[in-house]
């Protein structure tokens, strides 16, 4: 019980430069500790595909060289893409954005999901869809990484290289996050009023989302972009307004708000998306897109001039042993090119091809379009398209010209009380 | 069984030293032999009053050392060993020390109070010995006064070693009451009287209730504010520690009495002796603290649930205790600034002042500019020193726009007077007021800077010929440069300092060669500030940073090369290498977080591993410390490279990891450990055996200080992260290690804020651990390895998000460990997941945090919980 100390420090920092040193050296392991954990935690979540290797080397291309590239404004609508048949070597995001010219072309064109055209109606859609109305435009892909966003067309060449409120999207120091904190958008670049509509979102401040449902993709969507102030109005920091587009579950309500309701933009057909399907590069029966002459400018195929041809055009691909096939996996045949005629048309294997198709040369086969007589009408600049079309589009475009599928036969297969509602459907899960 | 020690005890303490080895020696074989008879012959001296004094004193103190340690590991081994001991024996040597009590010597007395004390301390926990405070309290009526003295002296100790809790309310109330009643003016004994009134300071703990009774807390202060007036100093000087104690203890109980507090401590700090007054101050610094600590945590803003209202005492004070303080800064003693442990009036009230002033803030600044300004040019070095102690004293607390206007004017003056002063005190505490200056009015948080171009290099022109000046003004001139660089840390690329950089360095480097660097911590505070000015410089200073390593590894291998010093030499010697490896270990933290300068620094990197290696074959502490914080620094620079200096390290990295004693040292090489992970990567697999079975014995050893295990659970999860299913080997170990680290962190089950900060800290150590894990089994086939395990971290998630005390930290590594564990373990823990609290609740708490970093791991966790689920 003797008198305490009751000395203070006096004249002397309350802290010493040793235990100043320790503490700084602690932080910066902590800071390290917690970055390596965050490293792991995307790395092995958001591996992706690249094309290997061995394929041509490309020569360095800069981006904003891009030479600009001709849309054909008859088909905006992405089309399915050929088989990915390379080998693949796994890759990060990150790395991915740092790609340029060529190579980032490839690589972008094969990372969207690419809908199937709607030819019948499948099973439980007001259960197990969603819908909602695709605004006309082009689509593309929206990568926001180091302080800036490029948007890319689906051929993979650049639209807009600039500065967005989006994660990393701009050269801000209040704005930019670690250098992982990067975004991929899908998104659809309507120009009457500059807006991209995001229809998708594949991945947010580093972490994928490829694995995710599409219920989760859009719940996460709505709740996570507005955060960034990405969807208000252009900016000095931000060039373009990005936008959310009202999703709704395919019953009746649904289906009519997303047919009829007021939106800002053009309406071009509406985008059916199965509510349990990740994302999937590529073509996919789990989301759909259909059309009538109502929701789209674009119900039947224009032409380079936006004319609506006398007879149905169709694009595909010539094979070594002459056949022309559609772009999916595995091909469908169409018809075949003999060889006099090849040789003299100096036409080659891989070329895309248009045709057009004689009102009386196809017909429904037990379900299935064949086609009797194709009519060779010039070869495809590969610079604005790199796929032949789909079956399914083709068969679109063909029961359009026939016996289209109406918004009544829609509606009609989501009145309520239709048979057995015990029965599920078993989704075809990707993976 | 007792046997006769007197002639041993007093051989122990003879002035040849060989019949006191000899004695010892005897004692301690005696104690190893027959414990019991040892401890009974002790007390049985201690108690016979024919003895000698010196033996009996000693007997006492061997008894109490052989039940009390310091060492929290020994202390425990000696009350089990206590409590084993047969219950006779211990009723015998009870009740000899009791008997104690009643003797006429009183150094007997003392020493048997606190041995009993001690017992208590160990017994009453373990509901034993309950009839002691029973006869104790019935000794007080006894009527000899050294009786009375000896028993409440006892009760005082007794109330230091035993908790609140241990002891019923009703004996509480008979304790205070005794006590109390000891101390009142009534009692006619004044060693009781003294003896009361310190048993009151410890009692004061037990005495929660009482004071939530007015009556009863209106008397106990009554009668420690009479004990304020008594004629025996020791009695004035108890009572103000009572009251100072009070003020922090009962600090919502004051407002009644402030008013006759105020007039005795006023009284005190002006006419009585000075180790009175320096308590009187003490009384009102207490105060601050708690006002300060209270505002600090509510922020001003009270409401009907605040824990403890702010009284404001301090505000309502002002007028009156502002002039108390200044009159005490005139009271300086000649050399207080050469003398290290000088504490005196002036520098009390000084620190009192500048606690006031963060106290009240802006309202002290018109109260104290007069006194400034009427003293700061007068001929007494007194009067100046005073005026510019209290401006220096009161620059922390009231706001940058009270503030600037006073020291844009008053800047000149001092930096005149610490040229020109003829008085070394008053340059010291100018230079000391500098240093204040620009550590609360400069940097980039400051909206009207004190330092403009034009004064800037005036400014460095004074301090740097002030570094020339007597040590313990330059000491303050380094530390106010100290402070002048730090201001400029995030300046951006262009710094101020950048065109006298070179001038800056070589300055602080010729101090630390000064003769005279060894007065008034000179030398260590030139390196502080060396290390402060690299630390805050820009990438266009960084060449002339990257020419002073070679100049610290020769100073550092000119001390290596040193031989055969005497011991105080050698202290002398491990110092300065502390002092350089303290500094290397700045420049290569800052030349190795820029790619720009990390490859031209990584020349060096050979020859700075071989200094410091041979640095580690000198054993001391802080020099280990503080190579082994530089090694993790360059480690971090080197990346994988590192490798090739791992033969040569990896022993010393061991050493390191086996030092429980110096636990800062095992701290610093676990730390060191993970930045050899995350450099090395799987590259430290072969030495990964070594390393984990020295963790695993630090984690089994209770020798080890607890701060070090949050540490090493970390590493356990660098570890698994680095080497990724490698770790297979070491789960059987590791995992029952965190299991059970875990369930005893689970419920922290106490309202003690350290015990729940370290708890926090064990809680994220265990987190870290299975994070890295989990992330390192990751698209492994070994992965199903983990499955059994996420039951119990699951569970452990549910408990600590029950238990509703983790901090934001804990909070964010668990949430982030979730997402980990869905992530790993996939569609195999979706049930499990789907089943937890922790998926739910937790996750949406979490989601709707407003800290990013908790936010951003539970966006993280629904994302890989989504992906589980989904399949």
């Amino acid at each position: 019980m003797a008198p305490h100390d009751l000395r203070r420090p006096f004249k002397r920092p309350a802290i010493s430069d040793q235990q100043r040193r320790r503490e700084l050296a602690l932080l910066r392991q902590a800071q390290q500790r917690s970055d390596s954990h965050n490293r792991a935690r995307q790395l092995a979540s958001s591996l992706l595909s690249l094309p290997a290797a061995d394929q041509p080397p490309s020569s360095p291309e800069p981006i904003l060289e891009d030479q600009p590239i001709q849309i054909e404004p008859a088909s905006p609508e992405p089309e399915p893409e050929p088989p990915e048949a390379a080998p693949t070597r796994d890759l990060n995001v990150v790395q991915a954005s740092k790609l340029r010219g060529l190579e980032a072309r490839r690589w972008f064109a094969r990372q969207l999901m690419l809908p199937e055209w709607m030819i019948d109606v499948p099973p439980y859609l007001d259960r197990d869809w969603y819908v909602f109305a695709r605004p006309a435009g082009m689509r593309c892909f929206v990568v926001s990484s180091n302080g800036t966003t490029v948007s890319r067309l689906r051929n993979g060449s650049v639209l807009h290289q600039f500065p967005s409120l989006l994660p990393s999207g701009a050269r801000r120091k209040d704005l930019s996050g670690p250098a992982h904190s990067y975004c991929i958008l899908d998104c659809i670049f309507h120009e009457p009023d500059q807006t991209y509509y995001v229809i998708d979102m594949v991945c947010w401040r580093g972490y994928s989302l490829y694995d995710c449902t599409a219920e989760f993709r859009f719940f996460w969507l709505n709740s996570k972009l507005a955060e960034t102030g990405a969807c208000g109005p252009p900016a000095a920091y931000h060039k373009y307004r990005f936008s959310v587009i009202p999703i709704y579950d395919c019953d009746q309500m649904g289906l009519q708000a997303a047919y009829a309701g007021v939106v800002p933009h053009v309406k071009d057909g509406l985008l059916f998306y199965n509510k349990h399907a990740h994302y999937q590069t590529g073509n996919t029966p789990l989301a759909l897109v259909w059309k009538d002459e109502f929701s789209s400018q674009y119900f039947l195929d224009t032409d380079g001039t936006g004319q609506v041809p006398a007879q149905q055009q169709v694009v595909l691909e010539l094979q070594d042993d002459g056949k022309l096939t559609t772009s999916d996996d595995p091909p469908v045949v169409f018809g075949c090119m003999d060889g006099e005629f090849l040789q003299k048309s100096n036409l080659r294997p891989g070329n895309l091809l248009r045709f057009a198709i004689g009102d009386e040369s196809a017909r429904l086969h037990d379900g299935r379009l064949e086609i009797l007589d194709l009519q060779f009408v010039a070869k495809v600049n590969p610079r604005s398209r790199a796929f032949a079309d789909s079956y399914s589009k083709v068969f679109f475009q063909y029961a359009a010209r026939h016996s289209p599928l109406r918004i009544e036969d829609l509606i009609a297969s989501i009145q309520p009380n239709l048979g057995d509602n015990s029965k599920t459907t078993d989704v075809d899960m990707d993976d | 069984m007792a046997m006769e020690v007197t002639q041993i005890l007093l051989n122990a303490q003879s002035v040849d030293g060989s019949i006191r080895k000899h004695a010892e020696e005897s004692l301690k074989q005696f104690q190893e032999q027959n414990l019991p008879a040892f401890l009974l012959s002790l007390s049985s001296e201690l108690a016979n009053n024919e003895k000698p004094v010196d033996s009996r004193k000693l007997a006492g103190l061997i008894l109490k050392n052989a039940l009390d340690a310091k060492e929290q590991h020994r202390k425990n081994e000696l009350v089990q060993r206590w409590l084993s001991l047969d219950m006779g024996v211990k009723a015998q040597i009870k009740s000899y020390l009791l008997q104690t009590l009643s003797s006429p010597v009183n150094d007997a007395r003392s020493t048997a109070s606190q041995v009993i004390a001690k017992i208590a301390g160990i017994e009453l926990p373990q509901k034993q010995w309950p009839e002691l405070i029973g006869s104790l309290l019935s000794n007080i009526h006894q009527l000899q006064p050294h009786v009375k003295q000896a028993t409440i002296e006892t009760l005082g100790y007794l109330c230091e070693e035993v908790s609140p809790q241990v002891v019923d309310q009703d004996q509480v109330n008979k304790i205070l009451t005794a006590v109390v009643q000891g101390m009142n003016a009534s009692e006619g004994s004044p060693d009781v009287r003294l003896a009361a009134t310190r048993a009151l300071y410890n009692a004061l703990g037990f005495a929660q209730a009482n004071f939530s009774n007015d009556m009863e807390r209106d008397y106990i202060m009554r009668v420690v504010c009479e004990a304020t007036l008594s004629p025996v100093v020791k009695i004035r000087q108890a009572a103000f520690e009572c009251l100072v104690a009070i003020s922090s203890t009962y600090y919502d109980k004051l407002a009644s009495y402030m008013q006759d507090i105020f007039n005795i401590t006023a009284k005190a700090v002006r006419e009585d002796e000075e180790p009175v007054a320096l308590q009187a101050i003490e009384f009102w610094s207490s105060i601050c603290d708690e006002e300060i600590d209270i505002l600090d945590e509510y922020g001003g803003e009270f409401t009907a649930d605040s824990d403890i209202p702010c009284f404001y005492f301090i505000k309502q004070a002002l007028p009156a205790l502002v002039p108390m303080l200044l009159e005490t800064l005139l009271k300086q003693e000649e050399d207080q600034d050469q003398d290290e442990g000088a504490w005196n009036l002036a520098m009390a009230g000084g620190t009192c002042l500048g606690l006031v002033a963060r106290t009240v803030g802006d309202d002290i600044v018109p109260l104290v500019m007069p006194f400034i300004e009427e003293n700061i040019t007068k001929p007494d070095w007194r009067q100046r020193e005073a005026a510019t102690y209290a401006f220096g004293s009161i620059l922390e607390g009231p706001s940058p726009d009270k503030l600037t206007p006073i020291v844009n004017v008053a800047l000149n003056f001092m930096l005149t007077a610490l040229m020109k002063d003829p008085n070394n005190h008053v340059k010291d505490t100018t230079a000391w007021t500098l240093g204040r200056i620009f550590e609360f009015l400069h940097g980039s948080t400051v909206e009207t800077p004190i330092i403009t171009q034009e004064n800037c290099q005036q400014i460095l022109t004074v301090l740097l010929q002030s570094m020339k000046d007597v040590p313990n003004v330059a000491e303050k001139a380094c530390g106010a440069l100290y402070f002048l660089a730090q201001g400029y840390e995030d300046v951006g690329p262009a710094s101020p300092l950048s065109p006298y950089f070179q001038e800056i360095i070589q300055a602080l480097l010729t101090v630390t060669h000064r003769e005279d660097a060894g007065e008034s911590r000179l030398r260590t505070a030139a390196y502080e500030t060396l290390n402060e000015v690299v630390r805050c410089s820009t990438d266009e200073t960084a060449p002339i940073v990257m020419q002073l390593v070679p100049v610290i590894m020769m100073e550092l291998h000119q001390t290596l090369e040193v031989q055969k010093l005497s011991s105080d030499e050698r202290e002398k010697q491990n110092e300065l290498q502390g002092l350089l490896c303290g500094c290397l270990q700045v420049i290569i933290q800052k030349l190795g977080s820029s790619e720009t300068t990390k490859y031209a620094f990584l020349q060096y990197a050979d020859q700075i591993m071989d200094l410091f290696l041979r640095v580690f074959a000198c054993r001391n502490a802080t020099v280990h410390e503080e190579a082994m914080l530089a090694i993790g620094a360059l480690a971090y620079a080197t990346g994988a490279n590192f490798v090739k200096y791992m033969q040569g390290f990896y022993p010393y990295l061991e050493m390191g990891l086996q030092n429980f004693e110096e636990y800062q040292v095992c701290a610093i090489t676990v730390g060191v450990v993970g930045d050899l992970c995350r450099a090395l990567e799987d590259k430290i697999l072969p030495f990964c055996d070594g390393i984990m079975t020295q963790l695993l014995k630090d984690l089994s050893s209770n020798q080890l200080h607890r701060s070090v295990k949050p540490p090493i659970f970390s590493c356990f999860g660098d570890i698994a992260l680095a080497i990724g299913e490698s770790f297979e080997k070491y789960l059987i170990y590791a995992m029952p290690m965190l299991q059970s680290a875990a369930e005893l962190s689970a419920h922290a089950a106490t309202a003690d804020d350290e015990m729940l900060e370290y708890t926090n800290q064990l809680r994220n150590g265990i987190l870290e651990a299975y994070s890295g894990i989990l992330q390192g089994f990751k698209n492994s086939p070994k992965t199903q390895l983990l499955l059994p395990y996420a039951p119990h971290v699951l569970q452990f998630l549910d408990t600590l998000y029950n238990e509703k005390d983790m901090d934001d930290t804990v909070m964010k590594t668990a949430i982030g460990v979730l997402g980990d564990l869905a992530d790993t373990l996939g569609s195999h823990a979706g049930p499990l997941i789907n089943q937890s609290v922790s998926s739910k609740d937790f996750l949406e708490e979490c989601l709707s945090s407003d800290d990013h970093l908790i936010k951003e791991a539970a966006d993280w966790a629904k994302l890989a919980i989504s992906r589980a689920i989904a399949g």
